[in-house]
């Protein structure tokens, strides 16, 4: 079994990036511009996975790139621009995720349920082509619903690292985590996920035991 | 190796970054136990079909919106003056 390949979605390379952050400090506003054009799609995508609402989302975007351009001259160069933005743009959408659930407490630093929340329960085999299982909207429908069915702080290392691309160096910086806490997350968030995913994407077997396919599951 | 020092090394080998022999060890491990085997690979496929199934897409239209909403917002606050956002 191989490892998963990068993200194709990576961030430009830094040093032409970094020439246009210092262009839009020095006040060209077409370099903050092709910022905004660059990274809009992935900031708006976190931040409705974080805020699921879509509203939100919107506001998010727009907030965070007023904060970032009115911020500039106080990003140090020592990350890329793309993790200060994204770290922004969590903050902005957890606090909007607060504002409409105050009655839960919504933190990146909950400590979520026991050790064993995600052992392996269920380990039969998926269908060969899981994604082939379901039309298109179906299939996003599964998937919005499992993983906003995961806490915000499984659910957002998850996109940061496996959606995004981001490693886990820059997921521990843009979410102010230690590495380990990135690290543990992520597994966690992973095998949940596979959990949730298998009750749909699981090969079943027949009164015959010929094995069919069935999408039947349900949450 | 057991089971669950095999799901501790799980994230470390699907993105693969782990040495050599833990690697070798994790992949002998793979070929008895066929439970792991199938959580390892019902959960790359759980990655890479979020990968390629892009939620939460911004459309063209609402997309063109922000961004003006965006830059005209920028200018105001340029024209303002320093201040705090």
């Amino acid at each position: 079994m191989s490892a998963i390949q990068p993200n194709v979605q990576q961030p430009q390379p830094v040093s032409e990036e970094m020439e246009l952050v210092r262009r839009a400090k020095r006040g060209d506003d077409s370099a903050f511009e092709e910022l905004v054009r660059r990274y809009d799609r992935n900031v708006f995508r976190i931040a409705q996975h974080i805020t699921q609402n879509r509203e939100d989302a919107e506001d998010v975007v727009q907030d965070a790139f007023l904060k970032a351009y009115g911020n500039l001259a106080q990003f140090q160069e020592q990350s890329k621009f793309y993790t200060w933005l994204v770290r922004i743009a969590v903050n902005e959408a957890l606090m909007r995720l607060r504002r409409r659930r105050p009655e839960r407490m919504v933190s990146l630093d909950e400590e979520v349920k026991t050790e064993d929340d995600s052992v392996p329960r269920e380990v039969a085999d998926w269908s060969p082509n899981p994604e082939q299982m379901y039309n298109q909207s179906e299939l996003r429908d599964i998937l919005t619903r499992t993983i906003q069915g995961l806490p915000p702080g499984f659910r957002t290392v998850f996109v940061l690292r496996d959606v995004e691309g981001l490693s886990t160096e820059e997921t521990a910086q843009a979410l102010e985590l230690s590495i380990p806490a990135v690290k543990s997350r992520l597994l966690r968030a992973r095998l949940q996920l596979r959990e949730r995913l298998s009750r749909f994407f699981q090969k079943r077997t027949n009164g015959n035991g010929d094995e069919k396919i069935s999408g039947d599951g349900d949450q | 190796m057991k089971c669950t020092e095999f799901l501790n090394e799980l994230t470390g080998y699907l993105d693969g970054v782990i040495d050599a022999q833990t690697k070798a060890e994790l992949e002998d491990h793979l070929a008895w136990c066929h439970n792991c085997y199938v959580v390892c690979d019902t959960t790359k496929k759980t990655i890479e079909i979020y990968r390629n199934q892009e939620l939460y897409e911004l459309p063209d239209d609402l997309r063109g919106r922000l961004q003006t909403a965006i830059m005209s917002k920028c200018t105001a606050h340029k024209k303002a003056g320093p201040q705090k956002v």
